[in-house]
This record gives C-alpha cells, sequence and structure tokens, in this order.
C-alpha cells in the first residue's frame, strides 16, 4: 500500500490497519501449522516460520483410513452444489408466484411459509430427524440435502424481490401469448440472475458449512461431510496435529475462494437477508 | 360470481408446489409428529405409542444438566449480543470514514465469514487458546509477562468464555457490519451538513443523526445477533464436547448440545422433543419479548 500522508485520518488507518493483522491472524495461524512439522507444532518456543516446509502433512490428511477425508469433501461438494442451485430455484418460483400470481389463497399460503419462520431452525433438527429418519434418509446424502431445499427465509425475499420487479416484462410476454409460467421460464428467471447469484451463493456458504444437520443425520463415515471428517479426525488412531490444520486450510479454500470471486453478490445476499427479514 | 382463472390457479400450484410440500413435510409433519413424540415415552423409537403425558418435560425440568444448559446460553447471550452489535458498529463506522482501502479492509473483516466454526473451533483450541506456552494467546500473555493460562479447562474464574466469545465475534462480525454499512450509506448526507451549520460535535452526530436512522437496521442486527446466540451448537461441541477429540476441559453444554445428546447419544427422542419444544417456546418469547423494548413492530 502506497505511504499515507500523515493527517486526521492517520489514527483512523493505524487502527483499521491493527485490526486486520488481528483478524487475518488465525488464517496465519492455520498456514503456519500445516506446513510445520510434528515437533516444531509441540514444541514450546514459539516461532513464526515453519523451517523446514512440511507439505508432507497434506498427504497424511488423505491417507488416515479411518477418516475418509477425500470422500467426505466429495460429499460437501455435492450436498453445497444441489443445496444452492435447487434451494434457489425453489425459492424463486414460490417467491415470483406469491408476488406476482393472483390467485384465490394467495394469502394463506404466504402465512403457511412465513409461519415456519418463526421456529428456530436448528431447534427442529429432532422433528427433522424424526422424518428423514423414518423415510430412510439416515447416513445418505439425500437425508443431508433434502430438508434444506425449502427456506422460508428464501422464499420471503425473492417475493420482495418480485414485487418491485417491472411490470413491463410480463405483459410483453403476455401478448406474446406466454401463459404464467412461459412468462416465468422465459423472462423472470432470466432477468432475475443477480438476485439468484446472492442468494444462490448464500445458502452455498450455509451448507458447506453446516455442521450439526450432517452430524445428526450422517453418523456413518460414508456419509460424512467435510467439517464432520475434521470434527472427528483427532479421534483417529494418532494425534496429526498439522494434518488436522492441513485439513482446515483445504476445508475452507474453495469458500474464501469464492469470497474473493464473488463479494459482490455475497454482500449483496447478506444485506438482502438481514435487512429485508 | 368471481371468474376463475384456472391456467392461474395451475402455474400458481406448480411455482409454489415444491416449496409447499417441502415445508409441509420437514416442518409442518415434523413438528407435529415431535409434539406428539414429546409425550411419549420414545427411548430408541420413534413410533408414538406410549403416552406417559408430561413425564419428558417433567424430566427436563427436574434435570440440573438442562437448567444448567439455559444458564449457560443466558450467560453466553448476555456476553455477545452487547459485543457483537457494538463491535459491528464500530467496524462499519470506522470503514464508513476512511476513504482509501475501503474495499480491502471490508473484505479482511468479511473474510472470517467464510470459514466454518469448526475450522474456527480447531484454531481457537489447538492453536490460540490451547493453554502451551507455545499457544498464541500465551504468547502474547508473556509479552506482557503474564503466565499461561489453560484457557479452555480454568473454570474459576471462568476464562474460558474469552475463548469462546472471541470465536464468535471473528465469525461473525463482517456479517453485521456489512448490514450497518449498507444502513449507513442510506443515511442522506444532508443531514449531516445540516448538523454541521448547527455547529455539533462528532459524537452528537453520531447519537443524534447515525442512530436514530440505524434505527431499523439496529433492530435487524439485534434480532438476528438473538438467535444466532441461541441456537449455538458447533463452536461448543467443538471446543468443549465430542468434536475434535475432547479433551477434558470446561463442562460447558448449551442447551442444544444437551438435546444432541439426549436425541443423538441417548436416543431418547421423547426427551429431545419435549426439550426442542421448550426451547422453542423460550426463543419465541424472547424475540418477542426484545420486538417490544425495540419496537419490532413497526415492520411493513
Amino acid at each position: 500500500m502506497a505511504v499515507l500522508p500523515l493527517s486526521r485520518k492517520t489514527p483512523k488507518y493505524v487502527l483499521a490497519s491493527v485490526l486486520a493483522v488481528i483478524f487475518l491472524l488465525p488464517f496465519y495461524i492455520m498456514l503456519r501449522n500445516a506446513l510445520m512439522t510434528r515437533q516444531q507444532v509441540g514444541s514450546p518456543d514459539w516461532s513464526w516460520l515453519p523451517d523446514p516446509l512440511s507439505w508432507v502433512n497434506f498427504g497424511d490428511l488423505f491417507a488416515d483410513a479411518s477418516v475418509p477425508m477425500a470422500h467426505s469433501l466429495w460429499n460437501s461438494f455435492l450436498v453445497a452444489v444441489v443445496t444452492a442451485p435447487v434451494g434457489t430455484l425453489f425459492g424463486s418460483m414460490a417467491g415470483y408466484a406469491l408476488a406476482r400470481i393472483p390467485v384465490p389463497g394467495r394469502r394463506f399460503v404466504f402465512t403457511y411459509v412465513l409461519v415456519t419462520l418463526m421456529i428456530p431452525q436448528s431447534v427442529t433438527f429432532v422433528p427433522t430427524f424424526v422424518v428423514v429418519g423414518s423415510m430412510g434418509g439416515v447416513n445418505t446424502e439425500w437425508g443431508i440435502i433434502a430438508p434444506n431445499l425449502f427456506s422460508a427465509f428464501t422464499v420471503i425475499l425473492f417475493r420482495n424481490f418480485y414485487l418491485r420487479f417491472p411490470a413491463g416484462i410480463e405483459e410483453a410476454g403476455r401478448l406474446d401469448g406466454l401463459g404464467y409460467l412461459g412468462v416465468y421460464r422465459r423472462l423472470v428467471l432470466p432477468n432475475s440472475g443477480s438476485m439468484i447469484a446472492s442468494l444462490g451463493a448464500l445458502m452455498f456458504i450455509e451448507s458447506w458449512n453446516a455442521f450439526l444437520w450432517p452430524l445428526v443425520i450422517g453418523q456413518d463415515p460414508s456419509s460424512w461431510t467435510a467439517q464432520i471428517a475434521l470434527s472427528t479426525f483427532l479421534t483417529a488412531q494418532s494425534v496429526n496435529l498439522p494434518a488436522l490444520f492441513a485439513g482446515a486450510l483445504v476445508t475452507i479454500a474453495p469458500l474464501v475462494a469464492m469470497f474473493l470471486v464473488a463479494q459482490r453478490f455475497i454482500v449483496r445476499g447478506i444485506a438482502a437477508s438481514g435487512l429485508k427479514e | 360470481m368471481r371468474h376463475r382463472d384456472w391456467r392461474a390457479i395451475g402455474a400458481f400450484a406448480v411455482l409454489t408446489g415444491p416449496v409447499v410440500l417441502g415445508l409441509g413435510l420437514f416442518k409442518y409433519v415434523a413438528i407435529a409428529w415431535s409434539f406428539l413424540l414429546s409425550f411419549n415415552d420414545a427411548r430408541g423409537t420413534i413410533t408414538l405409542g406410549n403416552w406417559i403425558g408430561f413425564g419428558n418435560y417433567a424430566f427436563l425440568l427436574g434435570d440440573d444438566a438442562f437448567l444448567t444448559s439455559l444458564t449457560t446460553i443466558a450467560v453466553f447471550t448476555v456476553f455477545i449480543v452487547p459485543i457483537t452489535f457494538v463491535a459491528s458498529l464500530g467496524l462499519a463506522v470506522l470503514i464508513n470514514s476512511i476513504k482509501r482501502g475501503k474495499a480491502f479492509f471490508r473484505t479482511v473483516f468479511l473474510i472470517p465469514a467464510a470459514v466454518s466454526y469448526v475450522v474456527a473451533a480447531l484454531v481457537w483450541k489447538m492453536a490460540l487458546f490451547n493453554g502451551l506456552p507455545s499457544g498464541v494467546a500465551n504468547v502474547v500473555g508473556g509479552l506482557f509477562g503474564a503466565d499461561p493460562v489453560p484457557w479452555l479447562s480454568t473454570t474459576s474464574p471462568p476464562v474460558y468464555w474469552v475463548a469462546v466469545v472471541t470465536l464468535r465475534l471473528w465469525l461473525q462480525v463482517g456479517l453485521y457490519m456489512i448490514l450497518f454499512l449498507a444502513g449507513l450509506q442510506a443515511i442522506p448526507p444532508s443531514l449531516y451538513e445540516a448538523g454541521e451549520l448547527d455547529g455539533t460535535s462528532k459524537w452528537q452526530a453520531f447519537r443524534y443523526i447515525t442512530l436514530p436512522q440505524l434505527r431499523n437496521t439496529s433492530v435487524a442486527v439485534l434480532l438476528l445477533i438473538l438467535i444466532a446466540a441461541f441456537q449455538a451448537f458447533d463452536e461448543f461441541y467443538n471446543l468443549f464436547g465430542t468434536g475434535l477429540s475432547g479433551t477434558a476441559t470446561a463442562p460447558v453444554k448449551p442447551p442444544l448440545v444437551y438435546l444432541y445428546d439426549s436425541a443423538l447419544g441417548d436416543q431418547n427422542y421423547g426427551v429431545g422433543s419435549a426439550g426442542a419444544f421448550l426451547l422453542t417456546v423460550i426463543i419465541v418469547a424472547i424475540t418477542l419479548l426484545q420486538g417490544r423494548f425495540v419496537g419490532f413492530g413497526k415492520k411493513d
């Protein structure tokens, strides 16, 4: 960064920079520990840099047979890559219908969706386990995915978005002889890209980082997600700290990359989901 | 009298169908089933038929571990809500007031939000607050001549709260900062210009212009922090519980960990269901109560 001239603003930059270092420190520690040898991590003396760089930890991470790290990462990917687009699409469909298709009973359906918002999500893990379990969803990928495809929150946000949607687009489609479904599929959906990207990115993050539900329903190592695998890594036969930190890095890498690339949409999604509650 | 547009009704049904059915199954049916289950002796089973009335509720209200879990979450909430609120508002005001590097600082403060609680708990438990002399917190403390502290296992004084609170703060503060930044940018600059003409100080401008203008944002943020606090599970499970190879640490069990242990650990789905309903009632009551205090009734 360029050298800033001393001014009234300087204390603010100093403060912001100090805070920035503190916020970045945990990332640095993760990287440092992931590249150290086991002796170095356990050493009572503090050192800033790993010496020598120990890349073997990443190999160890995937070599431990009792914790199928590679398969767990694949499960996480599968869960997020299905949940985000499908969940967002369902939200958009229902949100559009609730905002723009005038039918009798619309208010009732809206209330029906809204009521589920009142029930705290994570408290419902016992009831949801009862249902998904009775359907044979324990230890399956679909058991992890299915309950999260239906988000009242997403529906409400899309409804707000479509309430402000320009009516001209729909009228043009109607004149061309399209029905409601045609208008939605051909005109409305393609023009909802930014909203879909915002909420899709949020949903992707949420399902990638989810812990409680995958822990409840994915009890067998074959259905673990990366978070569960990481959480149980230490119970494996050996306490291999550097490999554990390597696992942390591998687990957060896709999301940090996505954050840096899609930041615009993520910020918009957070702002939408917080303020339009 | 009214003409029914069946094509509109059909389209409506197709578009809302998935969500209506999904919420019906995973929320309404699930909750109804679980509600019935909470009046049953359902050890090792999720089928109904062993009616015991309020037995599970009585058990929970008489169980010290459950009551302690409520105290634990209350203490946690009392710490985390105001600290997160002030920190995120402070960060937003700070970033909003600097000119160069705004996007850079915003990114730095937001990026921890990409990290899961499991990973954060791993870093906090195994590196920052591991209690060893080489743990980061103890290294920093050593610079000021402090003795190494076994952070997570020290219960009197309960310094483990330092680890718990800073972990969540690091993960969440950026999200709420974004909300405040959006709110700050919506304040018309003319208000501050008018204030300047009247000779208001920086603090007065903040107190009498910024804060009132952020009222709606503040209410939303407070609610979100509060709800998130009451649903705490991941970090407690991984710092103190079975996760990340639960080594002996302070016995800190918030209600969701208690629920997890009764439903999935002991396979007692009756007690688990009853606990879910008690918690729901508590959370909804507190949310409504907070709404009364800060005027949530103003939306729409």
